[in-house]
Formats: structure tokens, C-alpha cells, sequence
């Protein structure tokens, strides 16, 4: 890049949501031809810049300036008229429509008021190919991957003629094929010219594409740097404002007796087949036991049968030395179960009701939250403010809706209550899905502080870093069988990798002795190949195959 | 009687029935492809069977057989001047489209009452002066057979809303306006990030329901009841919006669904005149279109999808 020709500069933006300061006085300038990332933690004020870019928020000061000219934008249209198109995170389509009329809405080919749809299709089909975009015209979208999806959102901005593109968290629902596409496609763009803001907290993302990045913490803009000559390390310290660990520090652990004890377990997932087959396993008190498993090999249905949200089939729970086998959510809680629940939005909140009412869900029946059957309004308001000052959960206020919070400070807001009541077991399923670097340290911590008060912690995860660095023990599943328990300090990943992917313990150390750890090509064993890269990766790979 | 003159019999009492049910059903599926839910339609069939009632006795000296032909655009008027405030409420000011459309529907009937009891001093109109009658549809009525059973004696209001369904067929499923109708009531925030002004599509599609429904409340005055009263419309928008979901909130299918009521409600008339249900009392046919309307509401709205957004307060972000 020779030129080095402006094409957005935001100069002292600042919005305010009443008291609240989402951006305050952020400066950021992107060149012409650059794939610009803004990284910032969740809540960081990212997507509230970018919305301010895009036309669907005005700021409360500052000035944007596009090409050189002082711009104000004040509707998409406006944004699009500039040349401004953001790919949303949360795609802009409309489900029932195909992919050409989402690309073409309000901008339709037509005759007299007639749609044009085949002159449309055609016309998408040109511009995909000269982007190398593949998406079937005529398909609708609720029909075609999240892939595909995206590409036609891209397509949607570049129908409008979009010399800039906003991609807010593009990689949150993709594969890992996925995001190696779409990083090509990036690149691709950028040498046709345009210029690409990048909206991310993932570190890796970064470093794979992005030339420069502003960094955003709290709504303010900390710095601009040069991707190539920037550490990751260095990028998540700015991020978070102190150096981050990616490393769990921890001491040994220290296991006493058994806290949860499942004998002869057999659940049965909605379809009624059998997703969990004859399963024991024990959780001690004062370790933290890992359930590693590539997605669908029965994790969720365990846990929702220990957290009695589904019945067991067969076989015997127990917690604390009681029977819970087939009591209700209510009893488990009760009995002395916290449960970070795998989705947060549809098990883990009540997204419409206020943060103080979340966090007193399992409680507001018990004094002194309630009495004679009135709530104690004041009690849970107390209550809530200490849960929100001691876990940092980032919010305008605790009435404020469960909805309103970002990510990361949703997950807060759950760990906070279920470690709040101090919980013999506590069961985190995915605790950190789709969270920043801060947050996942943060979590990690608090797990680890939750085993050493002597507590027993089951985790449940797929991402492979994350079982290990956290867990004390480690449980593979696969097809709804633990097919091995191995110590988190004795395995490696590429042993768990292959007994993820239904080998044995005896097999698969006799082919990891067997061989170099660069081996593994074919079959199950190059499912534990990729083994630097991200677990998921790896995931994905044997479940194409166990399919 | 011979087979030739029950079918038609069948067909032509099916289709006065159906043809209120028609429009209205094609009025409310405008509405919630629009993402607007409108209950209010029953009330608006009232107005609309009402004004058409002043205005088919008051005007018939001047306009002789056009008389109920114009009184449907009476009605559809009417329908638009109150779906305006069902669009007021649920789209600028953010009220429950339930709550809203209650307020119409118990607000309509009473007033209507209450204008007849103030200028003809009892609570029905009495009879009108000009009513539809049973009509030939020019041509079609020469085919034979099919001539007779389908196009003699019979409604024209219904053979109106048949046509009146497809041309809404066309404009919601092949024209630039339908399409961003319906991106409307599918993803207001993806309509508005291209462009799209989702206030005036919505308002759109409600306004186009007052009128349509305006237009069935006429029918149901002009064709069936020949008067206006307390008693005219009772429930008939309800149906109607059963057909519309019966019909998946397509034009078509909507269409089809009323004529399907149509045939149901008109059992209770003729019933006698059929041999296999001769013998069943004429109270349980009386009841049966609503019965199939419990029915089909149960038993087919949850397969049917609607509008995603349907029922949903849009909120620009801003």
C-alpha cells in the first residue's frame, strides 16, 4: 500500500445512552485498501462505533469524516450512499426470501413495479462471481448454511456499491473452514480496493489478516498499532487494560471424598435414542473434572440429566451422598448445584427481566428475598449490588433488562449467582463460549477459586485448550460413553484428540509412541493431527467423520 | 330437485357466504405480512357493513342497481378511516396490537348502534333499499354445465373477491411493493439497514386491510343480512382471519379457506335441501362453522408459519 489515502476518519466520538458513555471521545482512521481491526473486550463499545458509522445511531458529539469530507450520517441509506455497507454479526436476511431478493431489497430490479426476478439472479450471480462469493441466487436462506448466509450479507453491501465494509464479529457462527474462507474473501476485497473494518475480540483473527488495529477498552480508543510488529500478548493487555494470562495458573489439587456419583447412567436425548450409554463417572470435592467430547457425543444430555432437567433413563445420581436421580431442577439446585448452563440465553437468564431478578432466580422464594409470599424488593436490590460490585459485571445499573448486557457480562452475571450460593458441585457447561480473553481468564479464575474452597467443579467443553488448562481430571465422551479418564498433566492434546475421536487409551498411546506427533495423516488420527491449532478445528474434522 | 340445480344451489349459497369472509381474509393477510396484527377487522367489517347500510339508503334514488356496488366503496372507506387508528396506536405508539384491536371491536359495534338508533331511531336500519341479489357472471354463464351450477344465480361480490385475491396474489408475491411488504413483517431492522421505510409499509398494509375489510363488512350488510343491526357482522371477521390463517397468510389459500367457511356457514341454510345431512338438527349446523374454525385454528395454526415478526413493535434505532 503506497497510497495512504483516508477513507474514514472519526475524530472525538462520543455517545452517551443516559448516564452511560458507550464511546467516549474514540478516534479512529482507516486507509484506503486496509482491513482495520477494532479489537475491544464485549460491551467494550465496538458495535456502538460502528453502528454510529453505519447510520443507525447518531452520535452525541464528534465528527466522521469520509474520503476527506466531513460526512453526517444519519440513516443507513446515508451510509450506503457513502459507500459505507457493515455485514452484521447478526445477519441482516430475511429467512423466507431467497438470496437474490435479500441482496436486491430496496434496490429491486423491476419492470413497472413487476420484480425482475430472474434479471435479479442473473445479476447476483455476475457480482458473486467477480467477488468469487459463491451463493445460490435462487436458494432461500433459511435453506443454506450460515456460510452462505454470509457471503450473501457481503454480497448485499457490495450490491450497494460498499467501498467500505464493516464485518462486526464475523467468525462468532462460522466453522473453521468457515473463517479460513472468509478471511481469503477479506483479502480478496481489500486488493480490489476496498477497505475493510474488522469488529473482533479474536486475537488469532487479528493477527491472521488485519494490518492495523485500534484498540477499544471502555469506550475509549487506547491505541492504533501495526499488526505485524504487535504481539498477541501485547494486543490482549491493551484490550484489557493489564497483562493477561493465557495460561491458568494453579496449585495441585487436593481431592477429598466424592461429591457427585453417577452409577449405570443412560439418558435418552429428544428423538429417544440412547445419548448417553451406562455411564459412571465421580466428581471428588476439591478437583475440577473435565468433560472433553467433540459436539453431540452426549455431553449435554449428562448434564442435563444431573441437573434434572432431563430424565435419566436408568442408573442412579448423587449429590452431596443424596439420591437426586429424577427430582426436579428445584431439589438438585437445592441439594447443592450451581449450573453455568450451556446456553446462557435459552437456560442460564430470563433475558426481558431485570439483572437483580436474574440473580436471585433460584432464591427470590427463600428468606430473606421473599417473605409470606412477597417479594423483598429491597433485600434482592442489596443483593444484586454486592453480586455486580464483587463479580464486575459491567452494567448500567442492576434493573437494568438481562438482555441489555453484553455477552461476557451475562456469563458474569450467571457465574456470580451460582457461585454466590456456594454450591457443593458446580457444573459450568461451554462457560466462555464466544467470550474475549479478559472475561475467559476471569472465568477460568474463578472455577479454579471455587476448587480450591474444597468445592467439586465439573466443566463441560469443547474447546480442547480449555479442558485442559482448567481441569484436574479429564473425562473423554465419545457416543455417549466415557471412553477414558486420563490426568490433565499426563495427556496431551493429541492423545485426547484421538480418543475424541473414539480411539482408545491403549491404542491411542501406542500410536502416539509410535509415532512423532507430526503424524496422524489419515483417518481418526488426523483428527488429532491439526493439534496446534484451536480444539474446535480438530472437532469438527472427526465429526465429518463419525457422522 | 336434480343434481344440476342442488350443486348449484350449494355453489351459489357457498359463495354468498364466502364472499365477505374473502375480502376480509385478503384484508388481514395485507395486515400481518406487514407484521401488523389485526384483530380489529371484526369491528371494521361493522363500520363498514354500516356506512354501506346508510349509504345504500340514502343514495339509492340517485345511483339505482350501482347502489351496492358503490356502497362496498362506502365501506371500504370507512374501513380505511378506522384501521388508521389501529395503525396509529400499534405502529407510532407502540401499543399492543391485541389490545388495540379490542378496543376497536368493542368501540365499532357500539358506535354503529348508536349512529342507527340517532337517524332511524331503532337499533337495525330495517331493510335496504338496493341489495346484491344473485347475479350471472357475463359469458362464463353460457358454458354448459359448469355455466349453471357455477355462474347463474350467484354471487357477484364473491366472483369480485375471487379476482380481488388473485390481483393480491400477484402484488404481494410479484411486485417490488409486496416484496418489501413482507420484508416487513419478516425482519423490520433488515428492511430499514436497506432503505426501506417500514412505518409507511405497515401503515400500508393495515390501511389496505380497513379497506378490504370495510369492503366484507359491506358485503355482509348488502348481500346477506339486507339490513344493518347488532346482529350483522357477529363474528364473521373472526372467521375471517381463521381463513387467513387456514390459508397461511397467502392470497390464494386465504381465498380458498373462506370459501371453505362459506360452504360451511351456508350448510345451516340449506341443509334441508341435501340428502345425506337432511336429518342433522339445524342448530349443529348452525354451530359448525365456528366449531371448524376451533378446529382448524388448533389443529393448523401451529404448522402454519407466520409472519416472523407478526405482532412485533418496531422500534427504529435511534
Amino acid at each position: 500500500m503506497a497510497q495512504t489515502e483516508r477513507v474514514i476518519e472519526m475524530k472525538g466520538i462520543t455517545k452517551r445512552f443516559g448516564e452511560f458513555k458507550a464511546n467516549d471521545n474514540i478516534n479512529l482512521n482507516v486507509e484506503k485498501g486496509e482491513i482495520h481491526a477494532l479489537l475491544g473486550e464485549n460491551g467494550a463499545g465496538k458495535s456502538t462505533l460502528m453502528n454510529i458509522l453505519s447510520g443507525l445511531l447518531e452520535p452525541t458529539s464528534g465528527e466522521i469524516y469520509v474520503n476527506g469530507k466531513k460526512a453526517k450520517i444519519d440513516s443507513p441509506e446515508k451510509a450506503n450512499q457513502l459507500g459505507i455497507g457493515m455485514v452484521h454479526q447478526h445477519f441482516m436476511l430475511v429467512d423466507k426470501f431467497t438470496v437474490a431478493e435479500n441482496i436486491m431489497l430496496g434496490k429491486e430490479k423491476h419492470n413497472y413495479g413487476f420484480m425482475d426476478d430472474e434479471g435479479a439472479e442473473k445479476d447476483v450471480k455476475d457480482l458473486s462471481d467477480r467477488y468469487g462469493l459463491t451463493v445460490d441466487p435462487s436458494a432461500r436462506i433459511e435453506d443454506i448454511s450460515v456460510g452462505m448466509q454470509q457471503r450473501a450479507e457481503i454480497l448485499k453491501t457490495l450490491f450497494r456499491g460498499a467501498d467500505i465494509l464493516i464485518f462486526d464479529e464475523p467468525t462468532g457462527v462460522l466453522t473453521p473452514q468457515e473463517i479460513d474462507e472468509l478471511m481469503d474473501i477479506m483479502k480478496k476485497l481489500t486488493d480490489e480496493g476496498k477497505s475493510i473494518i474488522l469488529i473482533t475480540h479474536k486475537l488469532d483473527e487479528i493477527k491472521k489478516v488485519a494490518d492495523r488495529c485500534t484498540v477499544i477498552r471502555r469506550g475509549q480508543s487506547i491505541d492504533t498499532v501495526n499488526v505485524k510488529n504487535t504481539s498477541q500478548q501485547e494486543l490482549a493487555d491493551m484490550m484489557v487494560g493489564r497483562s493477561v494470562s493465557f495460561k491458568v495458573d494453579k496449585i495441585a489439587s487436593v481431592p477429598q471424598g466424592p461429591v457427585l456419583e453417577i452409577k449405570n447412567l443412560t439418558v435418552k436425548e429428544s428423538r429417544g435414542l440412547e445419548a448417553v450409554k451406562n455411564i459412571d463417572l465421580e466428581v471428588k470435592a476439591g478437583e475440577v473434572l473435565g468433560i472433553a467430547g467433540i459436539d453431540g457425543n452426549g455431553q449435554s444430555e449428562l448434564i442435563q440429566a444431573i441437573t434434572g432437567l432431563t430424565k435419566a433413563e436408568s442408573g442412579t445420581i448423587k449429590l452431596d451422598g443424596k439420591d437426586i436421580t429424577g427430582e426436579k431442577p428445584r431439589e438438585v439446585t437445592e441439594t447443592g448445584l450451581g449450573h453455568i448452563p450451556e446456553d446462557r440465553h435459552r437456560h442460564g437468564l430470563v433475558l426481558p427481566m431485570k439483572l437483580e431478578e436474574n440473580m436471585t432466580l433460584q432464591q427470590y422464594y427463600q428468606k430473606p428475598f421473599s417473605k409470606n409470599g412477597l417479594l423483598n424488593h429491597g433485600k434482592i436490590k442489596e443483593f444484586a449490588k454486592k453480586l455486580i460490585e464483587e463479580f464486575d459485571v459491567r452494567t448500567q445499573s442492576e434493573e437494568s433488562t438481562a438482555a441489555s448486557l453484553s455477552g461476557g457480562n451475562q456469563q458474569k452475571a450467571i457465574i456470580a449467582r451460582e457461585i454466590s450460593r456456594n454450591p457443593a458441585l458446580l457444573i459450568a457447561a461451554q462457560p466462555t463460549r464466544g467470550l474475549d480473553v479478559g472475561a475467559i481468564e476471569y472465568i477460568h479464575k474463578r472455577l479454579i477459586e471455587q476448587r480450591d474452597n474444597g468445592k467439586a467443579v465439573l466443566l463441560m467443553s469443547y474447546e480442547l485448550d480449555e479442558v485442559m488448562n482448567v481441569s484436574d481430571r479429564i473425562a473423554v465422551m465419545y457416543d455417549g460413553k466415557i471412553v477414558a479418564i486420563v490426568r490433565a498433566d499426563e495427556t496431551s492434546e493429541n492423545e485426547l484428540g484421538l480418543l475424541m475421536a473414539g480411539v482408545s487409551l491403549e491404542k491411542a498411546k501406542k500410536e502416539l509412541a509410535g509415532k512423532d506427533i507430526k503424524a496422524g495423516t489419515a483417518g481418526a488420527a488426523g483428527a488429532a493431527g491439526n493439534a496446534e491449532n484451536d480444539g474446535k478445528e480438530r472437532a469438527t474434522v472427526a465429526n465429518d467423520e463419525t457422522e | 330437485m336434480d343434481i344440476v340445480s342442488l350443486l348449484q344451489l350449494i355453489v351459489s349459497s357457498s359463495l354468498v357466504y364466502a364472499a365477505p369472509l374473502i375480502f376480509t381474509a385478503l384484508g388481514g393477510t395485507f395486515s400481518e405480512r406487514s407484521g401488523v396484527v389485526n384483530i380489529g377487522l371484526e369491528g371494521i367489517m361493522v363500520m363498514g357493513a354500516f356506512m354501506s347500510a346508510i349509504f345504500n339508503l340514502s343514495f339509492y334514488s340517485t345511483f339505482g342497481a350501482m347502489t351496492p356496488w358503490l356502497g362496498l366503496l362506502a365501506g371500504g372507506v370507512i374501513g380505511i378511516l378506522f384501521s388508521l387508528i389501529h395503525a396509529v396506536a400499534t405502529i407510532n405508539l407502540r401499543a399492543d396490537h391485541i389490545v388495540s384491536g379490542t378496543v376497536i371491536n368493542l368501540a365499532a359495534p357500539a358506535l354503529a348502534v348508536f349512529l342507527t338508533r340517532a337517524i332511524y331511531g331503532a337499533a337495525q336500519t330495517g331493510p335496504l333499499a338496493r341489495s346484491f341479489g344473485f347475479s350471472d357472471i357475463f359469458l362464463l354463464e353460457k358454458i354448459p354445465v359448469i355455466g349453471p351450477i357455477f355462474f347463474q344465480n350467484t354471487s357477484g361480490p364473491a366472483y369480485l373477491g375471487i379476482l380481488v385475491a388473485i390481483i393480491a396474489w400477484v402484488v404481494l408475491f410479484k411486485t417490488r411493493f409486496g416484496l418489501r411488504l413482507r420484508s416487513v413483517g419478516e425482519h423490520p431492522h433488515a428492511a430499514e439497514t436497506l432503505g426501506i421505510n417500514v412505518y409507511l409499509m405497515k401503515y400500508s398494509g393495515v390501511m389496505i386491510s380497513g379497506f378490504l375489510g370495510g369492503i366484507g363488512g359491506a358485503i355482509q350488510a348488502q348481500a346477506i343480512h339486507n339490513e344493518f343491526g347488532i346482529l350483522t357482522v357477529a363474528g364473521q371477521g373472526f372467521i375471517a382471519m381463521a381463513a387467513m390463517i387456514f390459508g397461511k397468510w397467502n392470497p390464494l389459500g386465504a381465498m380458498g379457506a373462506a370459501i371453505f367457511f362459506g360452504f360451511a356457514q351456508s350448510l345451516a341454510r340449506i341443509g334441508n335441501y341435501i340428502p345425506i345431512i337432511q336429518d342433522i338438527p339445524g342448530v349443529w349446523l348452525q354451530v359448525l362453522p365456528y366449531l371448524l374454525t376451533i378446529i382448524i385454528l388448533v389443529g393448523v395454526v401451529g404448522r402454519s408459519t407466520a409472519p416472523k415478526d407478526l405482532g412485533n413493535t418496531f422500534i427504529r434505532s435511534k
